[in-house]
């Protein structure tokens, strides 16, 4: 990844401390975004530094430095330190290097073809072609087709012996088309963030995929509104990713229930006390923290405080059972918890994140879960979204809408919308989708910590149906 | 730092060859960030970060780079030159864009804005005690921010500033909380105390017994911190001229049919205060005000060298993204003293929370309400309640059901750090609506 050799910046820090870590993060940012068919980005930036922590009288101090040679680490140390004693004036909680177990491994994204295999100038084409695809007629007023590409490399090595290196490589795709007649505006969107290589930009797939969108779009122009009412919600797997995202992976951070976040993303209504007795949703809700999905965007092997990610149950048969919580929030709630201590880059500290959480398929088709529903809504892609600080009442919006009746579709309707809180509302899950329905998703945005940090997260999930859902449109 | 920017920026522009233009711009900081729970430190840190950005543009095809800069000189010249030549590479093998901006000379500028910081290593002995009798979840941050650009034409700009802010909130045994921030670039132990203790005595009302209301419309006043976030919306799907050429934004309304708000609202993007730097990403001066809601009516609205270019349009100079830099919400004729009395029966919304856009077109929004929110009654704080989900539209709150707006306005800092710590901040007064819709 770069000249410096971690290990010997370590040796060569001299601190009196009773651990040392460096976290080396290097990532490469890349858009190539097409725009109402001329290029609105061709950008690439390049992130790169090393997180310095020190653990001294039972406090982590850290300094995120961006100086790389031996010389500014092993000073960045000796300010860390400073800045752990400082804290251990006032510490919330007293550290030992049970935090920061020892360990030593790899990990790679899986992907076909490498970045080099696609140059800018033909995934330029594509997207310009995406974007003739798109742009049905002139009722789209605006498209746009964009590629993200980002490659990261990891090192972390610390002076209780662990040596762990990743390589990521993560794509995001996003197809997107404003169609408009006379005051409506409607806009339809279809979007990707994966751990894949540059097949993720096969021209059929990604023609496919936009001529979908710009058609859609259209239809939006002519449907009826969604009606105003309580009923049936049959959500689509791109919109059960906001779902699992705010109202079930938030709610269960530990750091969250031990109240970290209550100035900023704020608190849960989930308790220490809840795990192991809470009914969270009905009995066929099962959720995954799994970070071993193919592809999924939030795959890794360690976090970033060292502790190997594993497959887990977070809440079984509908019954909490694990926290979303790393080894400090392990240690502080005496909670059991996953690998998920993960700092956005090299120049923030690792706080519990999501990771991949995902929702756990059961055995209905999609059209048996139609035929079930006398009279709801079908909904698709989420385009608004809000959440009450204690993770309770939520609003959500979608782009697309059909009309459930007799267990069939029949109407497309345009802003769709629902509310609820979440404990009832998980409870009120009454059928899963297959396999076959079940699609993997994920966000390159989702924002916690002070300091603030944006990071990855993956949602999967089959097709859901909920009763009882007040449903309603637009304006 | 300026001295570093200023050196490779020379070596980059004096290394272009013929047919090629450059925009060179640096941002960075010298941070400290701790992190309080329960009025103890849960973490503390120093962040150096800087990086440099750099677009080519060479026969109408432009592409751009960004690396973070270690502060070495060499190492720093060396990756800059490999960026350009990287540049140079790709340039040619992109598609024409007809649209893009070329660097010109419209007048350079220096701002320095040294401050008296707390040294970092007394920060938590200085804090602490101050919070030692109530429950304080927050975030310290301070230190020197930094900003600057250059360009192929000649235009040079530099900004620099020391800040701190606590950004916090006190919590009550019984959940209820309180939002604080005390901010600045002259640290003063005893005004900060003196923030708190007002804080705390605030806090002290929260713990009245608490009253749950249902949802429906209520008569309301949102005080500048609510209001801060309601104008924040308009930097996302608002004010954006691409975003209304684009049919993506909630004013599209009163572009097009002339919709208007009401005579009492007034907003403007206004860099008379000087906390934020009136240069974008190109270089361009923004005009130090400019109007865009005056009155209720769409006067003007952010455009970028770049949509102008595209659209047809007159730059205002607005950055790339054309959101709101420096927003100001013009006071009124309301007396903030009297706000709970004349909302006689109603409720007080301190603060609001996670809002979005529920139907964009129609300028609706929802959210929470959040920290001190109170019933009042006969002119009087009664309790406190339970948070509760708005969802209403712009063209309700600011159109006819906005009855009044207070006649001072408050500084609200930004205190955002995802791409670092931000500068700036939402100047604005508080408003008493007739009626919003509570859903939840």
């Amino acid at each position: 990844m770069s000249k410096l050799n971690l290990q010997d910046a370590l040796s060569a820090i001299d601190v009196q401390a009773d651990w040392v870590g460096l976290r080396e993060v290097k990532e490469s940012t890349t858009y190539r975004i097409i725009r109402d068919g001329n290029p609105q980005a061709n950008s690439q930036e390049v992130d790169h530094g090393v997180m310095v922590e020190v653990l001294a009288d039972g406090q982590f101090g850290y300094y995120g430095c961006n100086n790389l040679d031996h010389a500014s680490i092993a000073n960045a140390a000796k300010k860390a330190l400073v800045q752990a004693k400082a804290a251990a004036k006032n510490p919330i909680f007293e550290f030992t290097t049970e935090a920061r177990p020892a360990t030593k491994g790899n990990f790679q994204s899986p992907f076909q073809q490498s970045v080099n295999e696609l140059s800018a100038g033909k995934l330029n084409e594509i997207m310009l072609k995406a974007y003739n695809q798109l742009k049905v007629n002139d009722q789209i007023v605006s498209a746009s087709a964009m590629a993200m590409i980002i490659e990261t490399e990891s090192k972390f090595v610390s002076s209780n012996g662990s040596d762990v290196q990743q390589s990521f490589l993560m794509v995001q795709s996003d197809y997107s088309a404003m169609a408009n007649k006379g005051d409506i505006y409607q806009r339809r969107t279809d979007n990707h963030c994966l751990q894949i290589g540059m097949e993720e930009f096969d021209e059929d797939l990604v023609l496919a995929r936009a001529s979908r969108v710009g058609e859609q779009a259209l239809e939006l122009l002519d449907a009826e509104d969604c009606p105003t009412e309580t009923t049936n919600l049959v959500l689509a797997s791109d919109q059960m990713m906001l779902q699992i995202h705010e109202s079930v992976g938030h709610a269960l951070e530990v750091d969250r229930i031990l109240g970290d976040e209550r100035n900023y993303a704020g608190w849960s209504f989930v308790r220490e006390a809840d795990f192991g007795k809470l009914q969270y949703g009905s009995k066929i809700m099962n959720i995954t923290f799994d970070p071993t999905v193919d592809n999924q965007f939030a795959c890794y092997g360690y976090d970033d405080g060292g502790l190997k990610a594993e497959r887990d149950f977070i809440i079984k048969d509908g019954l909490l059972v694990k926290g979303l919580g790393g080894k400090e929030s392990q240690l502080r709630s005496g909670l059991p918890g996953v690998a998920n201590f993960r700092a956005s880059s090299w120049n923030r500290a690792p706080i519990d994140r999501m990771a991949n959480l995902n929702l756990e398929p059961g055995d209905s088709t999609f059209d048996e879960i139609i035929a079930a529903v006398d009279h709801g809504v079908y909904m698709e892609t989420n385009r608004s979204w809000s959440i009450d600080d204690y993770r309770n009442k939520f609003q959500f919006g979608c782009e697309y809408g059909k009309l459930i009746e007799n267990g069939k579709l029949t109407k497309t309707l345009k802003n769709p919308n629902y509310r609820a809180i979440s404990n009832p509302f998980w409870n009120s899950l009454k059928m899963l989708g297959n396999q076959d329905t079940f699609e993997v998703y994920g966000t390159p945005y989702c924002g916690k910590g002070e300091p603030n940090q944006a990071i990855r997260v993956g949602h999967a999930s089959p097709v859901c149906l909920f009763e009882n859902v007040e449903i309603f449109g637009g304006a | 730092m300026e001295q570093l920017f200023k050196q490779l920026s020379e070596t980059l522009l004096n290394n272009l060859r013929k047919g090629e233009h450059l925009k060179v711009s640096i941002g960075g900081e010298k941070s400290q960030f701790v992190r309080f729970s329960q009025s103890k430190v849960r973490q503390s840190g120093l962040v150096d970060d800087a990086s440099l950005s750099i677009e080519l543009i060479n026969d109408e095809r432009t592409c751009s780079g960004s690396f973070t800069l270690t502060g070495n000189i060499t190492t720093d010249e060396t990756t800059a030159m490999a960026e350009l030549n990287r540049l140079r590479d790709e340039v040619g093998t992109l598609p024409k864009d007809p649209f893009v901006v070329m660097p010109e000379d419209t007048g350079s500028s220096r701002e320095e804005h040294n401050g008296s910081l707390l040294p970092a290593e007394e920060v938590v002995a200085s804090l602490s005690p101050a919070m030692q009798e109530v429950d304080l979840a927050g975030i310290w941050a301070s230190g020197r921010i930094f900003t600057g650009n250059a360009n192929s034409a000649g235009q040079k700009h530099w900004f620099a500033t020391d800040t701190f802010s606590l950004d916090y909130s006190l919590i009550t045994p019984d959940e209820r909380m309180v939002k604080g921030t005390f901010a600045g670039s002259n640290w003063d132990q005893t005004e900060y105390e003196k923030n708190m203790a007002k804080s705390i005595a605030k806090l002290r009302i929260m713990e009245k017994p608490g009253k749950k209301i249902e949802p429906g419309a209520y008569r309301t006043y949102i005080a500048p911190a609510g209001v801060a976030d309601i104008v924040g919306m308009f930097s996302w799907g608002g004010v954006g001229e691409a975003s209304i050429q684009q049919g993506d934004s909630s004013l599209c309304k009163m572009r097009q049919n002339d919709v208007k708000m009401s005579p009492c609202f007034t907003l403007s993007e206004d860099f008379t205060s000087g906390i934020i730097p009136r240069f974008n990403s190109n270089g361009e001066l923004a005009p130090e005000k400019l109007d865009l809601i005056l009155a209720g009516s769409l006067k003007n609205t952010l455009v970028s060298s770049r949509t102008a270019k595209e659209y047809g349009l007159q730059s205002n100079y607005a950055g790339e993204g054309e959101s709101l830099r420096s927003p100001v919400l013009s006071p009124g004729d309301l007396n903030e003293d009297e706000v709970v009395q004349k909302i006689d029966n109603g409720i007080y919304l301190s603060n609001l929370h996670y809002l979005n856009w529920s139907d964009r077109p129609g300028g609706r929004i929802t959210g929470m309400t959040r920290y001190a929110c109170f019933w009042v009654e006969n002119g009087e704080v009664v309790a406190p309640i339970e948070n509760m989900r708005f969802d209403d539209s712009i063209y309700n709150f600011f159109g006819e059901n906005l009855e009044a707006v207070t006649d001072k306005a408050h500084l609200h800092p930004t205190v955002e750090t995802y791409d670092g710590r931000e500068l700036g901040g939402v100047s604005c007064p508080g408003i008493l609506l007739k009626s919003f819709e509570l859903t939840l």
